[in-house]
């Protein structure tokens, strides 16, 4: 068989799964986006915090950006591993996992979208007498946006992908197509599962991308 | 009235103090002008008054209550606040910035629309064009202006003003300069103003204190400033040329002459001619129907082929504003080549006529 031939055969064998396994197919993608999502609203949430505290104590800032700097080097698998302690296997697991990636983009990014808001708009605004937080939540917040969007946006295209890994100890997801099709030789359910996620990802980076811009106070 | 005592700021406990011991006293409705070198205190002991820096020791009275009693914020609200780089809020838009104060107030919405438009007309900007504009699409001298407004929003009886036109042009700062102090002359609040330019501090100021190494070397008015000044350094400040540097604190309502010949563009050649020999300024100052200042006229144009003022009248873009110092008035002479002056009113109305010998005999009463 020529290399042609091999090509347009798993093309065939590919749409031919993805037409018998549609239902299949979009319960675990929806799966997928569910534990993305879970794991986003709980990173969001922290990372800013977090970013938020630190921008006001300097000397902390550093060793906290580091620390989840070095979560993120842990490979997935092991992550994952690591937790089992903590959450057992399944969806909570997979869940931690994600948030402890995400936080990092979103920590940094808070941090620094505030640190580089220009040194004369918070003097004027404490010179005038606004409360610290009013502050936080009219000038220093709105104004971090759009680098917090940025954040956000790579924790959810990242966090995508690395979602595939959870399917392993169970927290389900379109990676349970890739482990499967690994363990039973099945190409087509392989890259099913590694297409679906891609688009997943593109899609999320293209709304994200957008939502950005919207907020944005420079445009 | 603002009362500073024994005042001293020290950032570390071996550096010399960045203040050292200074007590001064600003009158209510004065503009005191902090004037000195980089590094003199001047900006410290601005920022001081509102808190945005605690002194080390020493005290300060507003209206005679020691203001380390008071809230800060319920402080700083008192106070109007412009900074060089204005720190203009870049998301929100020009009415929602200069509405800051009176937010923070919980003034009623109506009430604070109605205010942001008012000081708009106030600093000479379109409410129209400019209430729902971003600080971006706005020039220096523009957002600067916005800067002012935002400050005074809410009437605050004390104003800080730390090189509040610094950044600017020379033309522009002149321009603003003008406003600022016709503004002032209505308002009459009480204003510490800092600057590093001794002519901008004679032009403003009604004290002006000059500081060194976080001293006060000398707190007086600008005109014994310049006659007696205390000593050395404060000489090499001031710098030599006492008739020149009188020219910021004379304004041109004092020499103007207010009877200029005036003719409308559709006055015939012939009257103005008749004008012109009578006139002493050699000059016939064309308006329209509003007096708006709209051209001029002087003898050597009559030579040009016309019937009607219109034919044969120049445009002037070189007028002043009735606030403007001599010095104003004789930069503009000096970039037009010309030995006189329109002086018009904010709505560009002629008010008269300043001649370079008007000038020189206010520099000659001097000697």
């Amino acid at each position: 068989m020529s290399l042609w031939e091999n090509f347009v055969g798993g093309l065939t064998g590919l749409f031919d799964f993805m037409g018998r396994r549609s239902d299949q197919i979009a319960e675990l993608t929806l799966e997928h986006f569910w534990l993305v999502l879970t794991a986003m609203i709980i990173a969001i949430a922290i990372g800013i915090t977090v970013g938020v505290l630190i921008s006001y104590w300097d000397p902390i800032a550093y060793p906290v950006i580091n620390v989840t700097q070095v979560i993120m080097t842990i490979p997935s698998i092991a992550m994952i591993a690591i937790l089992i302690p903590f959450f057992g296997i399944g969806f909570n697991n997979g869940v931690a996992a994600l948030t402890l990636y995400a936080l990092l983009p979103i920590v940094r990014n808070t941090y620094t979208g505030i640190r580089a808001i220009e040194k004369a708009v918070l003097e004027s605004a404490i010179g005038m007498g606004m409360k610290e937080s009013v502050i936080l939540f009219r000038i220093k917040l709105p104004l971090a946006l759009p680098v917090i969007m940025a954040g956000i946006r790579t924790s959810v295209v990242m966090g995508i992908g690395i979602g595939a890994i959870a399917a392993y100890i169970g927290a389900g997801g379109l990676g349970i197509l890739i482990f499967n099709g690994i363990n039973w030789v099945n190409y087509p359910m392989v890259w099913t599962g590694a297409i679906f996620i891609s688009i997943m990802a593109i899609i999320a980076d293209l709304v994200l991308g957008w939502t950005e811009n919207k907020m944005s106070w420079r445009t | 009235m603002i009362r500073l005592e024994n005042l001293t700021k020290k950032f570390t406990p071996t550096d010399p103090p960045a203040v050292d011991d200074l007590s001064l006293e600003i009158k209510e409705g004065e503009t005191c002008v902090l004037v000195g070198p980089s590094g003199c205190g001047k900006t410290t002991t601005m920022k001081m008054i509102n808190r945005l820096i605690e002194p080390t020791s020493g005290k300060i009275y507003i209206n005679g209550e020691d203001s380390s009693k008071m809230d800060p914020i319920k402080l700083r609200l008192g106070i109007g606040y412009v900074i060089q780089e204005i720190g203009l809020f870049p998301h929100m838009n020009i009415a929602e910035n200069i509405a800051t104060v009176p937010r923070e107030l919980k003034w009623p919405k109506e009430k604070i629309w109605k205010r942001v438009d008012e000081l708009l007309e106030t600093v000479g900007l379109e409410p129209e064009h400019f209430r729902n504009r971003k600080p971006k699409d706005l020039s220096g001298g523009q957002r600067q202006r916005i800067g002012v407004a935002r400050s005074m929003a809410a009437d605050p009886p004390i104003m800080l003003m730390d090189e509040p036109f610094g950044a600017l042009d020379p033309i522009t700062r002149a321009h603003l300069q003008n406003e600022f102090l016709r503004i002032q002359k209505r308002i009459k609040k009480t204003i510490i103003f800092v600057t590093h330019d001794i002519d901008e501090a004679i032009k403003m100021g009604d004290k002006i204190a000059i500081m060194r190494k976080g001293k006060l070397v000398q707190y007086d008015s600008p005109e014994d400033m310049l006659s007696t000044p205390a000593n050395e350094f404060v000489v090499n400040l001031v710098g030599g040329n006492y008739s020149i540097k009188r020219l910021h604190l004379i304004r041109v309502d004092e020499i103007i002459d207010r009877s200029p010949f005036t003719a409308s563009p559709e006055g015939t050649i012939s009257e103005t001619k008749a004008l012109l020999d009578k006139s002493k300024l050699g000059l016939v100052v064309i308006t329209d129907e509003k007096k708006k200042v709209i051209g001029l006229v002087i003898p050597a144009y009559l030579k040009k082929e016309g019937e009607y003022n219109a034919d044969i009248m120049e445009e002037t873009g070189a007028t002043v504003g009735l606030g403007s110092t001599l010095n104003d008035a004789l930069s503009v002479m000096l970039s037009s080549g010309q030995g006189y002056v329109i002086v018009v009113d904010e709505k560009e109305r002629i008010e008269g006529v300043v001649t370079l010998n008007g000038i020189m005999g206010v520099l000659q009463d001097d000697d």
